[in-house]
């Protein structure tokens, strides 16, 4: 059993995310948004989004970083493990109260506001439920994690996710004897890899940042086949000689 | 100089009846779906008043528009484009749909379903978002219907900037106007430029402001960006809509809907060419009133042998060069200059226009000059007060809007005279420069507005872009994901794909 959740069970959720994230964005595009309902009611969502977004994107930015960074690498740079747990501790505890207390309201929000519980999906409430717990489960580990500061325990999980990225048959072995804590929070963090793409999750992947270096304001689609000749080979109007750029 | 054209709209205000018929068919044909409910691609507001939504016209509320900053700079009210993103979790600007009004359905079953009772039984109103009663309504699509409400609420407009309004609130000195609203399809959008995914467009071929529903992933930063309020965000779907331009039938050479039902005639639909590159500068124009004029200067006279060279080399289609000679929304704006983009000082340089109405005289004793010997009254005494004309149309400056009521009162005594008196008053015509057949034109297309003369609208020609072998059979036009055959060339599960839709691609 702890070898299928540990050594088999995190490639079974990688490959739902990253094949259903591929055919729901192919299939069926029209779907895939972040399902604001800001529009209904602004009443709590300014805070609870906020603190919710910043919160989780701390927690993953870290989650990311801190397990996949290779622990050689935390040795090069004279990092000790336990300083590398204090920081870890530290940051997650305070972004995971930032999360906790936004998506505390945001799903009493989604629960108690007759509109938004009437236009919810069973998803939107129900991944924001276990968004919820994992957030519970992930701030209660501090607690398990402050009885051991040497940062071995923390090494353990940083060599099963490596495992994992690079094939290891053994990997679940690295996790035998953590508390029982960690393991739920990692099998429910596989399972959210495994709802990820039938869910409203999926907006994380197309973050606009593309936005920022979009050339210009303006956005112009053409249906022409050939294209038109290179702007430079159209003359100038001479009365507008002295135009800087064109605003497209 | 890059020519494009787009097909722009002039709207006649002095005909408008306020019959509501324009929005009410724009209903039934785009926004009779789930989560559209509250939205109006098109709707018709009494003036003055504060709207729908609520307030749309105070941008230190709504933030939307385009803002010159200190250094000179166009961009977005809303803030520069790591500032949209900044507010990508909660968007401060944008509206709740109470600043809209939620939408209702009446529970008309009852009507007949009812058992026997003392009162004559009643449809009560039942909430569309959340299916529950609401008690009273308390805001609809038109909730200052012919100044339905309080003085005191309705002069918050934004046009009443600098007006001594306190007058207006009498009996006697009031005034009202109607102003039917939909997408201004700006040659300068603020919604698209919003976009953090780049979902909205403007079509090259004729200047259709368009959301890719494929491509939106409700980030909503377009609904705050609009200064008109025209783009809706649909609850259901989690898309932004807004006016097509009923782009399948512009296409196809047919008015938009709205266009086509209205029954006062007030509507005409035209091509404009303009310059492309000259956009950012005449939106970035330093002085508000000047926008007006700087978008004018964006235009190019169709009549002008230069102007028809460079357009066909720059690829518009000489069926569109010819139809912009006859384009009633040129004559408007350029020939006549009776015709006024809707707030200039948002910077971006709509493309549907408004003739200011005319409204009665306030003494009734100079009102019976005008009938004998064609001369006219001073604009200024007309019952809507031009400085509030000016607010809306021109940013402030009221010597266009001026110009424009004296060519139509013009107009009226011209016709007077030569139809009852049969005399040809030239001089009437003169004083507002403008020539008989000026005049004459004017009438034509303005006063007796026969339907070609109103709707000059060229083809697209699709058989340049599509194969239209490959439409047989396919899928027409649809709402949500129905016709999408996914985005990539190659087929996910297998089998050939066929290829329905050209979609057009980004040209910078």
């Amino acid at each position: 059993m702890h070898n299928f959740l540990f050594g088999v069970y995190p490639y079974i959720a990688l490959t739902v995310l990253i094949v259903g994230s591929i055919a729901r964005y192919e299939r069926d595009p029209f779907t895939w948004k972040s399902s604001s309902s800001q529009l209904l009611r602004r009443k709590q969502l300014i805070a609870g989004s906020i603190l919710f977004h910043v919160g989780v994107l701390t927690i993953f930015a870290g989650h990311l970083v801190g397990l996949l960074t290779p622990i050689a690498l935390f040795d090069a740079l004279g990092i000790s493990h336990g300083a590398k747990q204090i920081l870890a501790v530290a940051a997650g505890g305070i972004a995971g109260i930032m999360a906790l207390s936004g998506g505390a309201m945001l799903l009493h929000r989604r629960l108690t506001d007759p509109r938004i519980r009437a236009t919810s999906s069973f998803a939107d409430t129900g991944i924001l439920v276990i968004l919820l717990a994992q957030l519970v489960l992930g701030v209660s580990t501090i607690f398990v994690s402050l009885q051991h500061l040497d940062g071995h325990e923390m090494t353990k999980f940083m060599a099963w996710a490596q495992g994992i990225f690079t094939l290891q048959s053994d990997a679940a072995s690295h996790i035998t004897d953590v508390a029982w804590i960690f393991k739920i929070h990692l099998v429910l963090g596989l399972t959210i890899f495994v709802l990820f793409p039938f869910t409203r999750l999926v907006h994380m992947l197309s973050v606009p940042v593309r936005f920022l270096w979009r050339p210009g304001y303006q956005v112009v689609r053409s249906r022409r086949q050939t294209p038109l000749p290179p702007r430079r080979a159209t003359a100038p109007r001479p009365s507008r000689s002295n135009l800087t750029k064109p605003a497209e | 100089m890059r020519i494009r054209a787009q097909i722009g709209m002039v709207l006649n205000l002095d005909k408008c009846i306020g019959c509501h018929t324009c929005s009410v068919t724009c209903k039934n044909v785009w926004t009779s779906r789930d989560g559209v409910e509250y939205a109006w691609f098109n709707n018709v507001e009494t003036k003055p008043g504060l709207g729908y939504p609520h307030d749309w016209e105070n941008q230190k509320r709504w933030n939307g528009g385009w803002e010159r900053t200190k250094s000179g700079k166009l961009q977005p009210k809303q803030g520069a484009k790591w500032r949209i993103l900044a507010n990508i979790f909660a968007n401060p600007s944008l509206p709740e749909i109470d600043d809209y009004y939620e939408p209702f359905d009446f529970d008309y079953d009852h009507l007949k379903s009812a058992p026997e009772m003392q009162a004559f039984p009643t449809a009560r109103p039942r909430s569309k978002i959340t299916g529950e009663r609401m008690e009273k309504i308390t805001a609809g699509p038109n909730w200052e219907e012919l100044l339905g409400g309080e003085f005191s609420k309705r002069s918050e407009d934004y046009n009443f900037e600098g007006i001594q309004k306190e007058i207006y609130g009498q009996y006697e000195n009031t005034f009202m106007m109607y102003l039917p609203r939909l997408c201004e399809h700006c040659l300068n959008p603020t919604c698209a430029a919003s976009c953090p995914s780049g979902a909205i467009y403007k079509r090259e071929e004729d200047g259709i402001v368009l959301i890719d529903q494929e491509k939106c992933r409700g980030w909503r930063m377009c609904v705050s960006g609009c200064p008109y309020k025209k783009v809706y965000y649909n609850w259901s779907t989690g898309k932004s809509e807004k006016c097509t331009f009923c782009y399948p039938r512009i296409e196809s050479g047919n008015p938009t809907v709205c266009s086509e039902t209205c029954v006062g005639r007030i509507r005409y639909l035209g091509v404009m060419l303009y310059d492309a590159d000259a956009i950012e500068q005449a939106a970035n124009t330093e002085n508000e009133k000047d926008l007006y004029q700087a978008q004018l200067d964006i235009f190019l006279d169709p009549n002008d042998p230069e102007v028809q060279k460079q357009a066909i080399a720059d690829g518009v289609p000489a069926s569109w060069v010819e139809a912009a000679k006859n384009s009633p929304v040129w004559k408007m704006a350029m020939d006549w200059k009776v015709a006024f983009p809707l707030h200039p000082e948002y910077r971006t340089l709509p493309m549907v226009w408004y003739i200011p109405p005319l409204s009665p005289i306030q003494n009734a004793a100079e009102a019976g000059q005008i009938g004998h010997d064609g001369e006219m009254p001073d604009v200024r005494s007309l019952r809507i007060p031009v400085r509030y004309l000016a607010n809306m149309l021109t940013a402030g400056d009221e010597a266009p809007v001026v110009s424009a009521l004296e060519r139509m009162l013009a107009m009226r005594a011209y016709m007077r005279s030569k139809t009852i008196d049969g005399v040809i008053n030239t001089g009437v015509a003169e004083r507002v420069g403008l020539s008989p057949a000026m005049i004459e034109d004017m009438y034509k297309i303005m006063a007796l507005a026969n339907y070609e003369d109103r709707f000059v609208i060229p083809t697209t020609h699709r058989e340049v872009v599509e194969e239209a072998y490959d439409l047989r059979g396919g899928c027409g036009f649809t709402d949500g994901n129905g016709c999408s055959g996914g985005i990539s060339e190659a087929s996910l599960f297998g089998g050939g794909k066929k290829k329905t839709m050209t979609l057009p691609s980004e040209a910078f």
